[in-house]
């Protein structure tokens, strides 16, 4: 099943589900104006407790401490029922704020959808 | 509102305090980071510096998104130190008091949600100080030193005064 929201205004443009993951598509600048979005509809993912979820955040192209605040919820939130998050297609400037905050280490990341999946 | 003043190296934007108008204060301080010489890394991690400290602001200084204004004020100095150029950054709330001692990173150690931004500007930026305005607010004054063509910069020695907080880093 596929949710589309191509509203370009917010964050997750896409959810979809897929062989027992559900596979995020984020886009845009997150920050704390866009992290509020990204919050809601990631914490409304969370409550379907996926086995996998899979964040592709190719098409984001800045991402701050609020953004960075949010995946750490929603992987401390999938952790809680032995769920897992994944990161995938993450741009330089996104990886250096996680390389900044440790945070590359707890996420395991990706280069593409596939290989996410399939791992 | 962006003006040059009579320095021509200084540039004035004043924004409100709400998180809509952060894109517009990275669009602008990273458009004057390359013009003054920054490559694209350290671009990227200063502008990411701006934000975060704009985004305490709104949080702590302001509580939240509200109608009041932030200074944001960039400086280019030349021969700041050794004869390094640098670049100068300083944002002006007119919030509550903070003691800037109080002012600092968290143990990343602890992996949970928030309170990284202190230790994101400490980590990008080459010196970083909190300082109490007398008329109200805070003010953070943030230096980042351009790289020589040779690719060195150099800073030294730590100081801390009285009402006020002050990192500088040796590279």
């Amino acid at each position: 099943m596929t949710r589309s929201n191509s509203n370009p205004d917010n964050v997750v443009q896409n959810i979809r589900r897929e062989d027992g993951a559900t596979v995020l598509t984020l886009a845009g600048d997150i920050d704390l104006h866009r992290s509020v979005d990204m919050r809601e509809r990631l914490l409304e993912v969370m409550n379907e407790k996926p086995k996998t979820t899979v964040i592709n955040l190719s098409q984001v192209d800045f991402m701050d401490s609020s953004g960075l605040a949010t995946l750490v919820e929603a992987m401390q939130l999938s952790r809680r029922y032995g769920g897992q998050i994944k990161l995938v297609g993450v741009q330089q400037r996104v990886r250096s704020i996680l390389e900044i905050s440790r945070l590359d280490s707890i996420f395991p990341i990706f280069e593409n959808e596939a290989e996410a999946l399939a791992s | 509102m962006m003006k040059e003043d009579e320095n021509p190296g200084q540039i004035e934007l004043t924004i409100l305090a709400n998180p809509a108008y952060l894109c517009i204060a990275r669009v602008a301080i990273r458009k004057a980071l390359e013009i003054s010489g920054f490559d694209d890394q350290d671009a990227d991690g200063v502008t990411l510096a701006l934000d975060e400290a704009l985004t305490n602001v709104i949080r702590h200084s302001y509580g939240g998104p509200c109608a009041k204004p932030i200074i944001i004020k960039l400086s280019q100095i030349p021969n700041y130190r050794k004869e390094a150029e640098a670049l100068e950054i300083v944002v002006r709330d007119f919030g509550k008091h903070v003691d800037p001692k109080t002012i600092k990173s968290r143990d990343l150690n602890e992996v949970r949600p928030g309170g990284l931004g202190v230790h994101i500007i400490q980590t990008v930026m080459d010196e970083v100080e909190y300082s109490c305005v007398s008329e109200g607010g805070m003010q953070l004054r943030m230096v980042k030193l351009i790289p020589t063509t040779d690719g060195s910069d150099m800073i030294s020695g730590v100081k801390t005064g009285c009402g006020e907080s002050r990192i500088e880093k040796t590279q």
